[in-house]
């Protein structure tokens, strides 16, 4: 059988794109490139929407990518199904295309931050964290200045309610988000947002804080191989 | 011709913290007198035609798609005098 493979999004400012594709690697996948401008998805079984600063984060982080050629592919694709993940700017471009609700506002103190960070595993039922154990404690670093979820009240309660608040801040939030939200998934939960970095936390050689990122590597090859 | 402005602020109920920011700055520089800060955007767009029913219809589009994320700002829209 030929390897899953992952798409790897790359926008002008996109930073992270060749980690997200060495960890996909890492994990037995094919990392298949997807370049912003072209209506193409080239097949592949997921998508990894990587970090950075799409655009140069011009009107709003993520505003301007999420109209780019290879969005409209990708949006219409995610309701469908095709598992996506978004870090960081990834997540902030999944909530300016409504494929996730709410939206990233900037850190409540200002500063940009950047640090390892704990993280709790709230939901398991996920295309990306199902070999996580509930309630799991993580450490993935963050960095971003912009990564305050807010969402009103009636969608905190729906995301609540329905057990898609994915991954929440432990030990601290660093950054203001409503109910220490640090990531959610879609009804279907297909799709994935969080603000901190799993594909920064795969290899100790990396003076990663842990290797704890392996996880969403292989919750979605598990599903993969198994769909 | 015709200039059209559209105003992009934070909705009422979201923390604005470059606002505050700015607010604590001012009693720094000697002003008083100001309890709070909001800070937003102002887009000038200059329209081929006339700003009449139909450009105003499409400068809100514009506004709902690109301009203003609604989940979290509001816009208004005026013409330029």
């Amino acid at each position: 059988m030929s390897a899953a493979r992952v798409g790897v999004v790359t926008f002008p400012g996109t930073l992270d794109d060749q980690d997200a594709a060495r960890a996909v690697r890492l994990a037995g996948a094919e990392a298949v490139p997807l370049w912003h401008a072209d209506h193409d998805l080239k097949g592949v079984d997921a998508v990894f929407l990587p970090g950075g600063f799409s655009y140069g984060d011009y009107l709003r982080c993520g505003a301007i990518s999420r109209f780019s050629p290879l969005m409209t592919e990708l949006i219409p694709a995610a309701q469908a199904g095709l598992p996506v993940l978004g870090t960081c700017n990834g997540f902030q471009i999944l909530c300016e295309a409504h494929l996730l609700p709410g939206a990233l506002t900037r850190n409540e103190g200002l500063h940009y931050i950047c640090r390892d960070q704990r993280i709790r595993v709230e939901s398991t039922r996920t295309a990306w964290t199902a070999d996580f154990a509930d309630g799991q404690e993580i450490v993935l670093p963050i960095k971003h200045g912009e990564g305050r979820y807010v969402a009103d009240a009636a969608t905190l309660v729906a995301l609540e309610g329905e057990g898609r608040v994915v991954f929440r801040y432990a030990g601290g939030n660093p950054n203001g988000s409503l109910n220490d939200i640090a990531g959610i998934a879609n009804e279907a939960g297909n799709v994935v947002g969080l603000m901190p970095h799993p594909e920064h936390a795969v290899e100790d050689l990396t003076g990663a804080p842990s290797v704890d990122g392996r996880g969403f590597f292989t919750s979605i090859l598990k599903r993969l191989v198994n769909a | 011709m015709a200039r059209v402005i559209v105003d992009v602020m934070l909705k009422p109920e979201i923390l604005d913290p470059q606002g505050q920011a700015i607010a604590r700055a001012l009693p720094r520089l000697g002003f008083s007198g100001v309890s709070e800060v909001r800070q937003g955007k102002r887009f000038e767009l200059e329209l081929d035609g006339p700003a009449d029913e139909a450009a105003l219809s499409e400068v809100r589009k514009m506004a709902e798609t690109l301009l203003a994320n609604t989940v979290i700002e509001n816009f208004a829209i005026h013409v330029a005098e």
